[in-house]
């Protein structure tokens, strides 16, 4: 057995499943590997059905409408009937696009979103592998998708496309930028790279959550957001699938299951931007409540898993209120948006943020004075 | 040359280029090309079977330029081979947004050359209809506009409305879309009992709702920076290209035929002219081709209460003397209405017997998408939507 880093989630799942040490040696590492590549799955799964069943309700009450009712009570059978129906659909293949890319593209983006889960901390120990570059790590692999959206628009052979492959490439190649930046704002006042770090040091009453660590980190945090939703191509930043220009932009050609890899591909990665902003941000998978954070035992498991999805379905929501509601920008106010206001912005809050840091090395200046490291 | 050799051939073209020159440190001569777009005629844009075909350079549309005609059905042919009655059903299908002006427009044509009068209880019911039906066909406009620019949310809005429209004119006449109501002489049915107080509600609850939208849209950051600026129309373009109706009011020309060449009887009834108001962008730019629009409703729900004030409560709907097959003296005829799209003028020439010599149809839309290229041309791809939606096109009438 290698060694990794404590409290990772392998080592428990060899304590809950003995079987495992009796299968050969060699056995150990695939199927432990399998194990934990089930947890990321089950996730993305999950959080596609749940996600794709809130974005049709969501919009449907903001566009007087009902939205399913048909399947299940209130319609919440929906997702399923139609990830059945799309299993169900004909492959298709356009004869003139590029086969084995056009295979590949939705699993290469898919790939990109599973990656992502296994640095995603729901509780302190429910991490696949708590890396100490856990927020590089996220950074580095979030970019594998976009490798996926390319290869889908060039394969489709499809002139709407390509536009759309086209579109992503710039959008995310900008939108990495104020990103990084957001990201080293937080690592500079956590000190840390590993995401269970981060969210530890926001540990104690939420006034010691990193938005209110200092005067600036609130920008950081719209900053986040807004980049986030350009980087996940959610509405008004949708450019390259605008259904009003592009057709479908880069799944025009793709159905059936292809396309649904595609959509869940999508949900997972909205649902990671949502948990990212709360670990980054606003205490990761701690309530902000002391006496709720120091429970133990299953209870304190579920609280806190249960933090964590709450914090990220109410961002998960965020991004639905405004996909239904504000029209999608132009591709040069896109830019103009990345270059002119969100990195200059960005860069000024971490620049003062490491002035804070260095003067006032704090628990938050919400806190300063009154309550230092309360309940830590 | 089918679009997928231009992209496939591009690329291997460039990786022979590559492969000669790697001895030569020196960059592989990479060939740009112009890509040619087919946008239509199945597109979610081009608010129907519309193609345009642009010449791209990456997102900036060089030229472009509309093709139309994937929808010609020979109306005008059809309403020469028929009796003149039988020609309003046709009329229908013109612009299908707005078909009791369509009505209108075509029975003015053939009162003009029967000569005949019409009773004052049937006039009132058309502009009842009328600006109803303008309502509708600018509430389409204001919620398909929006989809163009992304917001999809405002559009259902816009339809929640647009059914109480429906709703008022099915009872009215029994159809939703293509009502055949108007016929010449009067209207074909007497208005069904209770109909005013559900008009009049209505038209209460589209003020609030109008001021809803406009919120929502209108005034939305976003939208104005999608909108505004984009798509310049001055005075002269529109003239040149014989665009009417709120896209040549967009630039600032006072022209209504309503208030010009007052037809029917609205030189009873008092309302504003709506000018492009240049309160954002430019005036004769895309966003104030839409605040026309949303400010034309409220003037349709003026006359809308004028005419209920002033409405006789009841008398003869259809002139008798016009009632089946009939056979105007020889002679010619033109008139025009001012539709929701803009001037829709019928020029009908009889020889006496009874199906008219010909007719012709003046439909403001093919007039509208002319003027297409010399506003997109230069602009980016996004803008070519945006600046499409804002001329409010009805293909059923481009290709008639």
């Amino acid at each position: 057995m290698p060694e990794t880093t404590t409290g990772a989630l392998i080592y428990q799942i060899l304590e809950l499943l003995p079987f495992l040490k009796e299968l050969p040696e060699f056995l150990h590492i695939p199927m432990l590997m399998f194990v934990t590549g089930l947890i990321p799955v089950t996730v993305i799964s999950l959080v596609g059905l749940v996600g794709v069943y809130m974005e049709r309700k969501v919009s449907a009450f903001m566009q007087i409408r009902l939205g399913p009712m048909e399947y299940g009570p209130w319609g919440t059978l929906q997702t399923l009937a139609d990830g059945i129906k799309l299993m169900g659909k004909e492959d298709i293949i356009p004869r003139e696009a590029d086969k084995p890319l056009f295979i590949l593209a939705p699993i290469a983006a898919f790939v990109g979103v599973f990656l992502l889960f296994i640095a995603i901390p729901f509780d302190r120990d429910i991490i696949v592998v708590d890396l100490n570059v856990g927020i590089f790590y996220l950074a580095a692999v979030a970019s594998i998708e976009v490798v996926g959206i390319i290869m889908a628009g060039w394969a489709s052979n499809n002139k709407w496309s390509l536009l759309g492959a086209m579109r992503e490439a710039a959008q995310v190649v900008a939108y990495e930028i104020p990103v990084g930046i957001c990201l080293v704002t937080v690592v500079i006042v956590s000190g840390s790279f590993s995401m269970v770090d981060i969210v530890e040091e926001q540990k104690g009453l939420f006034l010691n959550w990193f938005i209110f660590r200092n005067p600036v980190m609130w920008v950081v945090f719209i900053a986040f957001i807004i980049a986030s939703l350009a980087e996940l191509k959610r509405a008004p930043f949708d450019l390259p699938e605008a259904e009003s220009e592009l057709v479908s932009g880069f799944h025009t050609e793709y159905s059936g299951m292809r396309f649904s890899i595609f959509f869940i591909a999508e949900y997972g990665a909205m649902f990671v931007a949502s948990a990212l902003i709360a670990i980054l941000f606003l205490g990761g998978y701690y309530t902000g409540i002391p006496f709720l954070d120091n429970i133990d035992g299953i209870l304190g498991i579920l609280i806190r898993v249960g933090a964590l999805f709450g914090k990220a379905f109410a961002f998960l929501f965020l991004q639905m209120w405004i996909r239904w509601t504000l029209p999608r920008i132009r591709l040069d106010q896109m830019f103009y948006l990345c270059y002119k206001v969100l990195v200059p912005f960005g860069f000024v809050a971490m620049i003062i943020t490491a002035f804070w840091q260095m003067v006032l090395p704090g628990d938050g200046f919400m806190s300063l004075g009154w309550a230092p490291g309360l309940g830590k | 040359m089918s679009p997928s050799r231009d992209v496939k051939g591009s690329k291997t073209k460039m990786a022979d280029t590559a492969n000669m020159n790697t001895n030569v440190h020196e960059p592989p001569d990479v060939r740009t090309e112009e890509l040619l777009l087919n946008m239509g005629p199945q597109h979610p844009s081009t608010h129907g079977v519309l193609k345009v075909v642009a010449k791209t350079d990456g997102e900036l549309v060089l030229e472009c330029e509309p093709v139309v005609g994937y929808l010609h059905r020979c109306f005008e042919k059809c309403a020469e081979s028929g009796s003149y009655v039988q020609a309003v059903p046709y009329t229908d299908r013109l612009d299908y947004l707005m078909a009791m002006g369509n009505n209108l427009g075509y029975c003015l044509a053939v009162e003009a050359l029967m000569k005949v009068e019409i009773p004052e209880y049937a006039d009132y019911i058309r502009v009842l209809v009328t600006e109803l039906n303008r309502i509708g066909s600018h509430l389409i406009a204001v919620g398909t506009f929006g989809l163009d620019t992304g917001a999809i949310t405002p559009f259902f809005y816009a339809f929640r409305d647009r059914e109480m429209v429906l709703d008022i004119l099915e009872e009215i006449c029994g159809q939703r879309l293509n009502y055949n109501y108007i016929r010449p002489g009067g209207v074909a049915y007497d208005l069904p009992e209770g109909i005013l107080d559900k008009i009049s509600t209505f038209i209460d609850h589209m003020e609030k709702s109008l001021e809803e939208i406009n919120n929502l849209l209108t005034y939305n950051g976003i939208f104005i920076h999608r909108t505004a600026n984009v798509g310049v129309m001055t005075p002269e373009v529109a003239i040149k290209y014989g665009v009417t109706g709120p896209n040549l009011r967009s630039t600032g020309v006072k022209r209504d035929l309503r208030k010009l060449r007052p037809y029917s009887i609205y030189d009873r009834f008092e309302f504003n002219i709506c000018t492009g108001t240049g309160e954002y962008g430019t005036i004769g730019d895309c966003w104030n081709r839409h605040i026309v629009r949303t400010q034309e409703i409220i003037e349709s729900i003026k006359i809308l209460r004028q005419v209920l004030n002033a409405m006789p409560t009841e008398g003869e709907h259809l002139a008798k003397a016009t009632a089946r097959k009939f056979r105007p003296p020889k002679g010619a005829a033109y008139t025009a209405v001012e539709n929701s799209k803009g001037e829709l003028g019928f020029y009908i020439a009889s020889d006496g017997t009874d199906e008219p010599w010909r007719v012709k149809c003046r439909a403001p839309s093919f007039h509208n998408v002319s003027v297409l290229p010399a506003l997109a041309n230069g602009t980016m791809l996004a803008d070519l939507v945006i600046i499409l939606g804002s001329l409010d096109i009805v293909l059923g009438e481009i290709d008639r």
